[in-house]
């Protein structure tokens, strides 16, 4: 729907907001979850495993849009399993772009909360599992809570850097206005296409936006740490 | 080496730990057997002291060996038998406390209550425990208080209060009373001697202390570099270091090379060449004449005066060379490398004096071969 060069679509931004919050929720859960079998297992491959993770901040996102396209496109086993579990494909819906958000926070995500899980003081968890506690339960109800102000910050952070995702998005969700066009993509068509306003307000929501989950984050990131009292 | 005649723990331990950035490669090989009461661990910091009680916890694990706490087995490297920590039922007092800071003391302990091997599920009785066991430390009117509010002697209680709530069949102590002083020391020492009469649970309690060791071992293991010196009842080892090495870790201050001149089993003395003289020793079965050693002597056994007095064996004239005030007195560096304690108004009146008589009763010469 193109639209008069002075109003501005706002899509765009719920869109994002959507696709960063559920992307987020993703990262945290299995982010965590990575972050704790490199901080706490010792395994074959563990090396492997974190460049693996890793590997996604260094490849260009052409390379990495191209893999998913691949993984999750309709011929794929992946894809072909999403369809028929939903009735319609992933590549090019909304979805789409939330594994694209995933991917691109996904890296930073658990390289940082790997560094908070390996901070706690391992006295803790192994007078849990001393006194009796198992591995899940020492888990949950010590390490996650004296990590709980370091994950949360970075959660803020996840969830800044899928608001940004732009070249992944593109190549597996497209940009498709109404539908997949994320705040990113929608600068990069508004500029494209010369719509200087619609360019000027969503880059200054973006920048504003982040500016203010940065300063989230540090403020959680900030307050006193619990672990640190323990001397 | 000696062991306790009722054992309740047997752990032969090898664990080969490779060099790393800021160790060495260090080389644990025990055979520790405890029996009731307070067996101490005693030996310097990196002696493998702390590895030796994480071994037995299950958080590492040795090379070869076995651990054996009342006829269960823990650890079998040759049946490859590995008790996760979770069900070895060792209270685990580690170094700090370890209280968890999220939450508060009643926290803490209903956690110990809720995870506890073993624990009946209901959660009145486990309610019971807690408030018994906040009762019996005297910290139930600190319950509602996290570990940052709570002081060092309060902390410790807390943390034995939270091991012994799963009834543990072995405490394990890792330097309890470090970082505090000497009174909340002694409250501690109390308060372990109280739950050791209650509860009767084995304890092995590793510190550096000799204090400590000295206060509370029943019996005592030396170790050094990852090997055990000496080992057996506090008194026995105190008394008759079996080593140089080990009277230096005991606290022989005075360690002087001595030859044996003459043993009389029948007056059950013997003489000694020390420095330039001759002091009369207790008998030393299993020595020779000419044999050749050290006699060790604790600087509170040798006797401080300022004249010669009269019908006393073992008389040393010597010269003073420098002073200084210790917590038991006034500590007198002499020639020769002797070293003895006096009080603080007897040195005021010799301080002018340029010797000094030094007398060391015959029963306080430890000879080692």
């Amino acid at each position: 729907m193109p639209a008069s060069p002075n109003s501005v679509d706002w899509f765009p931004l719920w869109l994002s907001l959507r696709v960063a919050a559920l992307a987020t929720i993703i990262v945290v859960t299995l982010g965590t979850l990575c972050a704790y079998l490199l901080s706490h297992k010792q395994f074959r491959g563990k090396d492997f495993f974190d460049s693996l993770v890793t590997l996604p901040l260094v490849l260009p996102p052409t390379v990495l849009g191209y893999y998913l396209l691949v993984v999750i496109g309709r011929a794929s086993p992946l894809g072909r399993f999403y369809e028929w579990m939903t009735g319609s494909p992933l590549v090019f819906t909304w979805q789409a772009a939330v594994v694209a958000a995933v991917i691109h926070s996904a890296p930073i995500y658990i390289k940082a909360a790997r560094a908070v899980l390996e901070s706690v003081d391992y006295r803790f968890e192994w007078a849990a599992q001393s006194l009796g506690a198992s591995e899940l339960r020492t888990f949950w109800r010590v390490t996650l809570p004296l990590a709980r102000r370091g994950l949360s910050s970075l959660a803020t952070l996840a969830f800044a850097r899928s608001l940004g995702d732009f070249g992944v998005t593109i190549m597996v969700a497209g940009n498709i206005p109404g539908r997949t066009q994320t705040l990113s993509v929608a600068i990069y068509d508004a500029v494209e296409s010369g719509n200087g306003h619609a360019a000027r307000v969503l880059v200054s929501v973006v920048s504003v936006g982040a500016l203010l989950l940065l300063w989230a984050a540090a403020y959680f990131s900030r307050s006193p740490r619990l672990s640190t009292s323990a001397g | 080496m000696t062991a306790p005649t009722d054992v309740i723990v047997d752990a032969r331990l090898l664990k080969r730990l490779p060099p790393a950035r800021d160790s060495e490669a260090f080389d644990l090989n025990v055979h520790l057997r405890a029996g009731p009461g307070i067996t101490v661990l005693f030996g310097s910091s990196g002696a493998g002291k702390t590895l030796t009680l994480n071994c037995l916890a299950g958080f590492s694990r040795p090379d070869e060996g076995r651990i054996l706490v009342r006829d269960e087995i823990y650890f079998d490297a040759a049946a490859r038998v590995h008790l996760p920590p979770q069900q070895r039922r060792i209270g685990y007092m580690f170094q700090d406390h370890a209280l968890f800071p999220h939450m508060t003391v009643r926290e803490n302990l209903r956690f110990a209550a809720s995870v506890a091997a073993g624990a009946n599920s209901r959660g009145l009785q486990r309610n019971r425990r807690v408030n018994e066991l906040l009762d019996l430390f005297e910290l139930t009117d600190l319950a509602q208080r996290t570990p940052a509010q709570l002081s060092g002697g309060q902390k410790q209680r807390a943390a034995l209060a939270r091991v012994l709530i799963g009834e543990p069949r072995l405490l394990l102590l890792d330097e309890p009373t470090r970082g505090l002083d000497s009174r909340l020391r002694n409250a501690f020492y109390d308060v372990l001697h109280k739950t050791r009469q209650r509860l009767n649970i084995p304890a092995l309690l590793v510190t550096h202390d000799l204090d400590e060791c000295s206060e509370l071992a029943d019996f005592v293991y030396l170790i050094e570099r990852g090997r055990f010196v000496q080992a057996g009842p506090r008194d026995a080892v105190f008394a008759k270091p079996a080593s140089i090495e080990v009277a230096r870790m005991l606290g022989f201050e005075n360690i002087l090379t001595a030859e044996i001149v003459a043993l009389d089993p029948g007056r059950n003395t013997s003489r000694l060449a020390v420095l330039d003289t001759v002091l009369e020793g207790p008998y030393l079965p299993g020595h020779l004449i000419g044999d050749r050693g050290s006699v060790c002597i604790r600087e509170h056994e040798m006797k401080v005066a300022a004249s010669k007095g009269s019908g006393q064996v073992n008389r040393l004239s010597l010269r003073v060379l420098k002073t200084t005030p210790v917590p038991a007195g006034i500590r007198i560096s002499f020639e020769q490398g002797v070293s003895a304690i006096a009080g603080e108004s007897e040195w005021l009146e010799w301080r002018t004096n340029e010797r000094l008589w030094v007398t060391i009763h015959p029963q306080a010469i430890h000879f080692i071969g």
